[in-house]
């Protein structure tokens, strides 16, 4: 159907967003990548000279990055974990009559539109806070010892906290995916006597697989990225215990001021995300195509 | 009305208010969110009637955060702030690299001479002046008096870390949530490394011997160390490593420590509204462990102009106008003399009414028993009491500073952490160039 | 409906959906309910906070030191502005993408989304040094441009899910009775796509709102937007938990309202084309 006028047209309307997001990748990149080759301290200006793979060798070799990595993977993991089996379970929940869906409805959404810096800072403060937040209000009332989150369980704590900002968005989409489902479907399952589990599992969960992975998908663009919460909570500690691989470039380039030592970083960043990418993409391609 | 009409009085609405703009000069000042510059900002009216042609748009941030865009601006000339508000430890870096304008023009009645000596040369580089004193600190132990009496103890005016270590333990009960002793724990150069930096330089440590060599693997570090520990997991708040001095003040402030070291500056706090203790607060010099060295550090919030400024005249203005003499009176007179920002100038400690302020001797003594350019027992290559002032420190003191309050959280030993800081300054320095 | 619905089992759902609406929205509430209080009431134990006396003393406080307006002013601009920017680079290319489709516009649009996981941290000298050049530091207009950059992908991908569920052949008629490429586009397309041009706004707009890293980074004061106005009260010195809650709720108030009151809107647009 298409004629080869509209081919050109479509090029010519695709083109704006292609351009602007190649340079935008483009130039700060090729930027990264000069400078990840320089020794480059942002306090000791007209210093730069060559390194070579210096920076690449220091970064890779720090300790420090295959603790950033293991955490960067338990942390979108463990996230992912959480909102998925939540907010299946929130959705099945929702998607029941009852009383005052209007008003859950907009209760459970309310951390989606919460800024991150500003719900990391109410947990750390308002909660985690191991003598005036709320957990240990109840705990001293229980005659417990408090807990201290962010020292002896910084990583959970900080899933805890990434994984109450995105429950919501995988919630709602669940949601809207289990509320067309097949109703006529569903009750001659029941009549031929298929129990409630089994009919979740052979009818409710294929029915759910493409909004499971577009969840999935935007997650984990948005979670490998992960650092205002880190920042505002733990500053990457205790040690390196929650520090993330984009911590950790902060903390090269932004408190060290190493620019050459942080680029070098950002380039390992970029090539990890984008072997994530390509895994995540051949897995939600082969889904989304169906 | 039609459009045209209202065009033109849009017009000349703009027109009148652009004229108004000519006259006047906007200076952007950055500066942290600490109670001296915020009751700072709620006086500015006095600065307006002397300057009516200068208006000052605040920028204020958190520490952290302002320390990292300040740095990344002046380091690429951004050129968005006329007046900085800058540490003891960014000074000389920054004056050597002649990133800032000298001050040294100040008017004559701005009396450069009534500047605290030990306070002026941590700011002074090649005899210019790079940045003016708002407020200048040491650290000190405040201790809760009426705690003490019921232990039986008396806390000496010049304690030793052993005098510590009773007296912490005499007031700790922690079913009563009573702790006795509050330290920084929480990791980052000026949070915990400062306090540990300059408890080292007590116990004879240092960070780095005349070749530069790091010597976290010596004796003197692993006795600060493990003596740090001991306080704190013996006697110390629950949640210790995420601590730093903004978490301690409301401890101290909530009747929950003992005692507490850290910025003199903090006395006006404890002893302030907010505090349920502020009639029970005493104060000791920083402990020692009869080397000659107290473990107390030297620091100053100060204004500076970029060299990048377009509006050096108009920020110079403003800076000769918050550190001056008269501001200090201007915040005593509105305030009273507990809340004048402390620890700059020498008129100030001549004054019998601030005399009458029960912290001033000892924030004084404080600050004249720390001296930057011979900070440890054993000689070092390096001048700062509580840092190191070399470009290469921040990053390295606080990655030192995780491993530090790593070892705090438990999750690593104090052997561990020593060792991994060695490393790591052996890494840092060698890529640095200052270990051949 | 011939599902027989029980009373019981419509109240025991009743209680559950409540109590995890309930638990899932407490910190919110908890700040809100903070935010009324006096610093020295607000670490007290929840018992004898809930039962003190309620003050707008924080937000008296937080206004008289911040102008919270021009903040939020900022915000509003730089959130629509980018949003706006965003569609109308976008909505063409989605819909070239899901009308014209060529081999490799599938490669496409993962390489668009693969640039979202580039880290910012990694490139912030590099942007400070082009916004330096360009003068666009502290400028709203720059920061329109990296947030507009920083969400193109996400609005092409939504808008390209939506637009593949409009059938074909209607544009194919429209096509066949003369009309033109353009007035396709705009008088049968669009009609069409409105709702999911909705939800992509909006929930562009909130990404928008709530991106902290450059927002806080490229400006200062004439464009600093309410992260940055969140910025001087995280942890200074003395209590700041009544303060920090004022403006918390100030910050977050605005965009949680027109959230609610759009979820309906947001949510219909939210399916990623992974309901069919």
């Amino acid at each position: 159907m298409a004629t080869a006028q509209s081919r050109t047209a479509a090029r010519l309307m695709v083109s704006p967003a292609v351009i602007l997001l190649f340079l935008w990748m483009i130039v700060p990149l090729g930027m990264t990548i000069y400078f990840s080759f320089l020794r480059y301290n942002l306090l000791n200006p007209g210093m730069e000279t060559f390194a070579g793979f210096d920076n690449y060798y220091y970064f890779l070799t720090n300790a420090a990055f295959w603790d950033a990595l293991g955490n960067t993977l338990t942390l979108v993991l463990g996230v992912l974990a959480i909102t998925v089996i939540g907010g299946v379970l929130l959705a099945l929940l929702l998607d029941q009559p009852f009383r005052g869906q209007g008003i859950v409805r907009v209760m459970v959404i309310a951390p989606f539109f919460v800024m991150p810096t500003v719900s990391a800072l109410v947990w750390k403060n308002m909660f985690m806070n191991p003598v005036n937040g709320m957990f240990a209000h109840i705990a001293k009332f229980f005659g417990l010892q408090p807990f201290d989150f962010l020292a002896h369980a910084p990583l959970a704590s900080i899933i805890l906290i990434v994984a109450w900002q995105w429950l919501p968005f995988a919630t709602l989409i669940l949601l809207t995916a289990l509320q067309s489902l097949d109703r006529e479907q569903q009750e001659a399952a029941e009549m031929d006597g298929a129990g409630a589990l089994s009919r979740f599992w052979y009818l409710t969960v294929p029915h759910l697989t493409r909004s499971i992975t577009v969840v999935v998908l935007i997650q984990t663009i948005f979670l490998l990225s992960v650092f205002a919460e880190i920042l505002v909570t733990t500053n990457g500690g205790p040690g390196t215990a929650s520090t993330n691989i984009p911590y950790l470039v902060y903390a090269q380039s932004l408190l060290a001021f190493d620019v050459g030592g942080g680029s070098a970083g950002g380039i390992v960043a970029v090539i990890l995300a984008n072997i994530v990418a390509f895994f995540l993409m051949r897995m939600i391609g082969k889904n989304l195509e169906a | 009305m039609t459009t045209t009409l209202r065009a033109l009085l849009g017009a000349t609405a703009f027109c009148a208010l652009a004229t108004g703009a000519l006259a006047e000069t906007t200076i952007t000042v950055a500066t942290v969110n600490n109670g001296d510059m915020i009751r700072m900002q709620g006086l500015m009216d006095d600065f307006y009637a002397k300057n009516p042609d200068i208006k000052v748009e605040w920028v204020t941030l958190e520490e952290n955060v302002l320390r990292q865009k300040v740095t990344t601006d002046i380091a690429t000339k951004g050129g968005q702030f006329d007046v900085l508000t800058i540490g003891t430890y960014e000074v000389p870096i920054w004056g050597k690299a002649g990133w800032l304008v000298s001050l040294n023009d100040l008017p004559a009645e701005y009396d450069v001479e009534d500047l605290l000596p030990a306070i002026r040369g941590g700011l002074t580089v090649d005899g210019e002046l790079y940045a003016a004193p708002f407020y200048g600190e040491s650290s000190m132990v405040m201790y809760r008096k009426d705690l003490m009496e019921a232990a039986g103890l008396t806390m000496p005016e010049a304690p030793t870390w052993a005098d510590i270590k009773t007296a912490a333990e005499a007031m700790t009960d922690k079913s009563k949530e009573q702790y006795g002793i509050c330290l920084r724990g929480k990791a980052g150069w000026g949070e915990n490394m400062a306090f540990l930096t300059a408890m080292s330089n007590s116990f004879g440590a240092r960070w780095f011997d005349e070749n530069w060599q790091p010597q976290f693997d010596g004796e003197a570090w692993k006795n600060t160390l493990t003596f740090y520990l001991d306080l704190m997991n013996n006697y110390g708040p629950p949640g210790a490593s995420n601590n730093g001095f903004n978490e301690n003040l409301s401890l101290f402030n909530q009747g929950k420590c003992g005692m507490w070291i850290d910025a003199t500056v903090a006395a006006s706090f404890v002893t302030g509204k907010e505090s349920t203790v502020a009639d029970k607060v005493g104060f000791a010099l920083a402990p020692d462990n009869g080397l000659g060295k107290r473990g107390n550090w030297l620091w100053a919030w100060s204004l500076a102009v970029p060299a990048g400024s377009q509006k050096v005249d108009a920020a110079k203005a403003f800076i000769n106008w918050a550190t001056s003499k008269d501001y200090l009176a201007l915040v005593a007179s509105k305030e009273g003399w507990a809340n004048v920002p402390p620890g700059t100038r020498t008129s100030l400690y001549m004054n019998e009414e601030y005399a009458k302020v029960p912290f001033a001797k000892m924030t004084l003594d404080s600050i004249n028993s720390a001296d930057p350019n011979n900070p440890t027992v054993d000689p070092v290559p390096y001048t700062g009491v509580q840092f190191v002032a070399i470009p290469e420190f921040q990053g390295l003191a606080t990655a030192v500073g995780q491993q530090f309050s790593a070892a705090l959280a438990g999750s690593t030993s104090a052997e561990d952490a020593l060792a991994a800081a060695q490393e790591l300054a052996v890494t840092e320095m060698t890529k640095a160039g200052y270990i051949k | 409906m011939s599902r027989n619905v029980s009373q019981t089992r419509v109240t025991l759902v009743t209680i559950a959906a409540w109590t995890v609406g309930f638990l899932i929205f407490f910190p919110i509430l908890w700040t809100i309910l903070m935010s009324f209080k006096t610093e020295g009431d607000a670490i007290k134990t929840p018992i004898e906070m809930l039962t003190s006396s309620w003050t707008l003393e924080s937000y008296h406080e937080v206004q008289e030191r911040s102008d919270y307006f021009r903040h939020f002013w900022n915000s509003v601009v730089i959130s629509l502005g980018s949003t706006l920017v965003a569609l109308i680079i976008a909505i063409p290319a989605a819909w070239s993408m899901a009308f014209v489709p060529g081999k490799r516009t599938k490669d496409l649009l993962m390489w668009m989304l693969s640039t979202k996981m580039m880290p910012a941290v990694g490139v912030l000298v590099p942007m400070y040094l082009m916004f330096r050049d360009f003068g666009l530091l502290d400028s709203r207009l720059g920061l329109v441009g990296v947030l507009t950059l920083i969400n193109l992908p996400i609005v092409v991908w939504m808008l390209y899910t939506y637009f593949k569920e409009i059938p074909g052949e209607i544009l194919e008629a429209a096509r066949m009775d003369g009309a033109s490429l353009r007035s396709e586009i705009l008088y049968v397309l669009t009609p069409m796509a409105v709702p999911g041009i909705a939800s992509t706004m909006l929930l562009n707009v909130i990404l928008a709102w709530n991106e902290a890293f450059w927002t806080l980074q490229l400006t200062t004061s004439k464009a600093a937007p309410l992260t940055q106005f969140i910025a001087s009260y995280s942890s200074p010195e003395g209590l700041f938990y009544a303060k920090l809650s004022a403006a918390s709720t100030m910050a977050i108030a605005p965009i949680l309202i027109l959230g609610w009151f759009s979820q309906k809107q947001l949510v219909r647009g939210l399916t990623f084309g992974a309901v069919k």
